[in-house]
């Protein structure tokens, strides 16, 4: 291995060391606070370290990795999320939990599956990413081991998650036997002469099970209601940005290298998905009384969206799917910041209730809340307009029409729900109830100033997104 | 313009936490301001002879260029004369709302000035995708306004409104793009640059189709028949501001959308269903006022006459005669104006009674005859007598229908017996009759007395010498024409 590849490696490498240091930690007995601390001083140098090997990218690591522009900018939506997840996470663990420091071994080592599932370019580590991503998932999310529904989640999320990595590995198999190649390039280059066979659109057939799974698209969203309920919030905030960011990325790489946007029969059944994900996830959202079932079912839709951008398959789509991603994680992790800071010591703050008359009781929080749901919505002046444009941007060039009007029909019966939260943010309030001291108040601020930055962000990224696009493209040229 | 109103809004919340009436007065100052500058554009380029290409101000900035989205911005005579009327009912909601919102008044004041904002903006955006984007920035402050300050069933309406509208706006959306990339692979430019996709060649069926997604849009927003139902919701149930701003501004929108897109780029398209969308409009006519006549709340009794006198300008629109169009804009105008007098009237009604059930009302002549002859003033306006504006309007209207398609002028006309049939019935029940228990009420006082006189004024003059409006117009319409009767 070269000097260039280690560098290269090094955010990587950073991100590992990151538990490990973590692990050092509790055994000397620091406190939340300084792993906290040390946690957010490794993601900054890890971006860092992003930056200061920009210039010698791309760089491939024979034969499982491939350290390039688009990577850098998958990993950076990931490490983003993460960042914030872990800022909300102190707040909420410490008041509820005896042991809140084994948490973030976790959540560093989910992060680190996910950032790998973003530089593989081989089966091999596709599957290990991929279940380091799981298995810290399935700790992560009955982290609260004293509530049912987190145990409830945490099985279901298990069981299923184990079917569906077999499912995988069988469709690898299947690959393997069609091609004897495990690299996703030689597999694409393995396929480019011949017609694609049986064993090849069984294997991906198979693929798909896997990781429609983990992107929660139907038919295989089952799972994501009771999770995204069952799970601590900022657990529920990661599973819905960064372990999500890091499948779609491998999802992405392992299309554009086996040329998978040129096969009629995988383009329909990706439609297909998309379809059915966009139209079932909305509807199911509409009655919803609880709001982080409200936004798993609104995730389901939204990734619906994201596979349309995915369509396409040229450098316009996956532009497309990278503001997209970006823009939702900040949308969805500034709600899911709400839920948290709202949450008190026994119960999420789930039922809408809670929120009747929010904007009069606390102007901030349901302003950031409101913005947030908008961008979800996709209403101008936020992210989510924004983000919508392009996906249906590249949509119409590339003439999915079925999927775009689907989009749009779907995206008006989702504004419904939207609004339904909306307007009872800004309904009449109860007559005020005492509120408990905050225990901390420097993370609290600490967390409010994020939620304020983020909702900025979503404004500016919807107002003048000019140097978002821009820079994501050139990212995008680094290959 | 726009920035004076965004700029306002944002102060007026602002200013909701150190004292409630400072906010109105900023709010004021803000339209006050906005309406003495347009005044001031129409005084300035009265005369300047503005022929096709040939804009009164047009001001562009990058603004996404890796899209080719520019901040683009051009005034003619159309928009100008739609500026007018937006600032002058602006400075009107303002002054309508200064009793009635008694809760939260920065943020009602903040969502007020970012709805007559987005309005602006749609009347004067010349890059497409910032038109969509000004058409959703009036709807959302508009969804608040119903929402929040609105009457018992607001929920309702204001989800009525806001997915009816959003629903047009996408498919607009995807219009808009199709033309983009269709431009985009003719030419070799991709812009959403208004001038230049006007040119666009596009097949027939092509044309049909994104035309038909403009389409849509606007007649949700203007509304033509089966699209109606969110308009009385929203009007009965918005505050009297936001329906003075609904009726006199937001359907207005439509109808300008009409003109400028669908019948200046898809002319061929246009003429194609020309005979569908008159039809259209004459059922619009008749149906709104028949169920205008049956209504027995006040506010709602106003929508339907709204529905029916936008059937007038969809009738105009599509025949495609000089006359017609300008009759057109007149009709926005005039209709603006005395719809916007009988809500703002109907809100002061309710203030004082705290109704809208015309049932309740009755002798209200006795206890406040300024009110009364102001409201039968615009009675006649809405019914279309000779002297106020909405005459002359509807008179262009139909004699340039007659032309084209006689039989559908006959029953519109009809519709005009309709009109005087609901007004008249409308100022007995509510002004005329025995006085009932409840409808002891004071009179105007000096402030609704403001806006109600400068209203009827305003289409009085609008009805004797309406030349200026028609000359300012004169040349947008011309233009059309001549693109639009090759054939």
């Amino acid at each position: 291995m070269t000097h260039e590849q280690l560098l290269a490696l090094l955010p990587f490498m950073l991100l590992a060391s990151a538990s490990l240091v973590i692990i050092l930690m509790i055994a000397a007995r620091l406190s939340h606070f300084a792993i906290q601390v040390a946690g957010f001083l490794f993601l900054c140098m890890t971006v860092g370290a992003m930056w200061y090997v920009r210039d010698i990218l791309p760089r491939e690591i024979l034969p499982l990795f491939i350290v390039d522009g688009f990577a850098a900018l998958f990993t950076g939506v990931i490490i983003f999320s993460v960042g914030v997840v872990g800022l909300f996470s102190y707040i909420y663990f410490e008041e509820r939990e005896e042991n809140p420091k084994e948490y973030y071994i976790l959540l560093f080592l989910a992060t680190l599956g996910a950032a790998v599932l973003t530089i593989s370019r081989h089966f091999v580590s596709f599957f290990i990413g991929l279940e380091i991503l799981s298995v810290s998932l399935y700790a992560l999310i009955a982290y609260l081991r004293n509530r049912n529904n987190a145990i409830e989640a945490g099985v279901k999320y298990l069981i299923l998650a184990a079917l569906t990595s077999a499912f995988l590995l069988l469709g690898m198999a299947l690959f393997y036997m069609d091609t004897g190649q495990l690299e996703f390039n030689a597999i694409g280059a393995k396929l480019s002469g011949s017609d694609a066979g049986v064993l090849y659109k069984m294997g991906i057939a198979l693929m798909v099970v896997a990781v429609g799974f983990k992107l929660a698209l139907v038919p295989f969203h089952l799972w994501a209601a009771d999770v995204y309920q069952g799970a601590p919030s900022p657990v529920t905030s990661f599973i819905a940005t960064a372990s999500k960011a890091g499948v779609f990325a491998v999802l992405m790489r392992f299309a554009l290298a086996t040329n998978l946007q040129g096969s009629p029969f995988l383009m329909y059944m990706f439609s297909g998905i998309a379809i059915a994900s966009m139209i079932l996830g909305n509807i199911l959202a509409l009655r919803q009384h609880n709001i982080k079932r409200l936004l798993a079912y609104s995730s389901i839709a939204h990734f619906g969206y994201l596979i349309v951008a995915f369509l396409p398959g040229n450098t316009e789509g996956i532009q497309a799917s990278v503001f997209y991603l970006f823009a939702y994680s900040i949308t969805i992790l500034s709600a899911f910041g709400i839920v948290t800071l709202l949450s008190t010591r026994m119960k999420d703050a789930e039922d809408l209730n809670l929120y009747r008359g929010l904007f009069w009781r606390k102007p901030v929080m349901a302003a950031v809340l409101a913005i947030a749901l908008f961008s979800l919505a996709g209403i101008p002046l936020t992210a989510g307009f924004f983000a919508k444009f392009v996906v249906l941007m590249s949509g119409v060039h590339s003439d999915l029409w079925l999927p775009v009007i689907v989009l749009v029909l779907t995206s008006v019966i989702g504004l419904y729900y939207y609004l339904r939260i909306i307007s009872t943010l800004f309904a009449q309030a109860p007559p005020h109830e005492v509120q408990p001291k905050s225990l901390h108040p420097f993370f609290y601020f600490a967390t409010y100033a994020t939620l304020i930055v983020l909702m900025v962000l979503i404004c500016v990224l919807g107002i003048y997104p000019g140097p978002a696009i821009e820079g994501i493209r050139e990212f995008l040229m680094i290959r | 313009m726009i920035l004076i109103f965004f700029a306002a809004g944002l102060i007026c919340w602002a200013m909701q936490l150190f004292n409630n009436s400072l906010c109105k007065w900023v709010a004021l100052i803000a339209s006050l301001a906005t309406f003495i500058l347009s005044c001031f554009a129409f005084y300035t380029f009265r005369n300047v002879a503005g022929g096709p290409g040939n804009w009164l101000v047009d001001y562009k900035i990058d603004w996404i260029s890796s899209f080719g989205i520019q901040f683009h911005i051009a005034l003619d005579g159309l928009s100008l004369v739609m500026l007018l009327l937006t600032s002058f009912l602006g400075v009107l909601a303002v002054l309508c709302s200064w009793t009635e919102i008694k809760e939260r008044i920065g943020f009602y004041y903040f969502n007020l000035l970012w709805t007559l904002a987005g309005i602006t903006g749609v009347f004067v955006a010349m890059d497409l995708f910032l038109f969509y984007f000004f058409w959703e920035v009036m709807i959302v402050p508009m969804y608040f306004l119903i929402a929040i300050w609105g009457d018992t069933n607001r929920r309702y309406a204001s989800y009525k409104f806001f997915i009816f509208t959003q629903a047009g706006g996408l498919l607009m959306l995807l219009s808009i793009l199709a033309l983009y990339f269709i431009n985009g692979s003719n030419t070799g430019t991709y812009t959403f640059d208004y001038f230049i996709l006007k040119n666009t060649t596009l097949t027939f069926s092509a044309g049909r189709w994104i035309m038909l997604g403009f389409l849509i849009a606007f007649i949700i927003k203007l509304p033509v028949v089966p699209f109606h139902s969110w308009l009385p919701d929203a009007h009965s149930e918005a505050p009297s501001a936001g329906s003075l701003i609904l009726a006199g501004l937001l359907l207005k929108t439509g109808a300008y959308g009409i003109i400028r897109f669908v019948i200046t780029m898809f002319p061929e398209n246009a003429a194609e269903i020309s005979q569908w969308a008159m039809l259209f409009g004459v059922i619009g006519i008749i149906y709104g006022a028949m169920l205008a006549f049956a209504q027995t709340d006040l506010k709602r009794f106003i929508a339907y006459t709204s529905v029916s006198h936008m059937g007038f300008v969809l009738l105009g629109v599509f025949t495609f005669r000089e006359m017609a169009l300008q009759g057109v804009v007149m009709q926005m105008l005039t209709h603006g104006i005395s719809t916007g007098a009988l809500f703002a009237m109907a809100g002061m009604i309710k203030e004082r009674l705290h109704t809208r059930d015309m049932s309740n009302m009755g002798g209200l002549w006795t206890g406040m005859p300024v009110m009364g002859g102001l409201a039968l003033v615009f009675a006649m306006a809405s019914l279309g007598l000779p002297m106020m504006g909405n005459f002359v309007a509807e008179f262009l209207i139909l004699i340039a229908s007659y032309e084209v398609n006689p039989a559908l002028a006959i029953i519109a006309s009809i519709g005009l017996v309709f009109a005087a049939l609901y007004s008249l019935r409308m100022v007995q029940k509510v002004f005329l009759g025995p006085l009932q228990p409840s409808s002891h009420a004071k009179d105007l006082n000096g402030r609704e007395f403001t806006i109600l006189i400068s209203l009827s004024i305003a289409i009085v003059i609008l009805g004797l010498y309406p030349q200026p409006v028609l000359d300012s117009v004169k040349e947008v319409v011309q233009s059309l024409i001549q693109k639009s009767t090759p054939a």
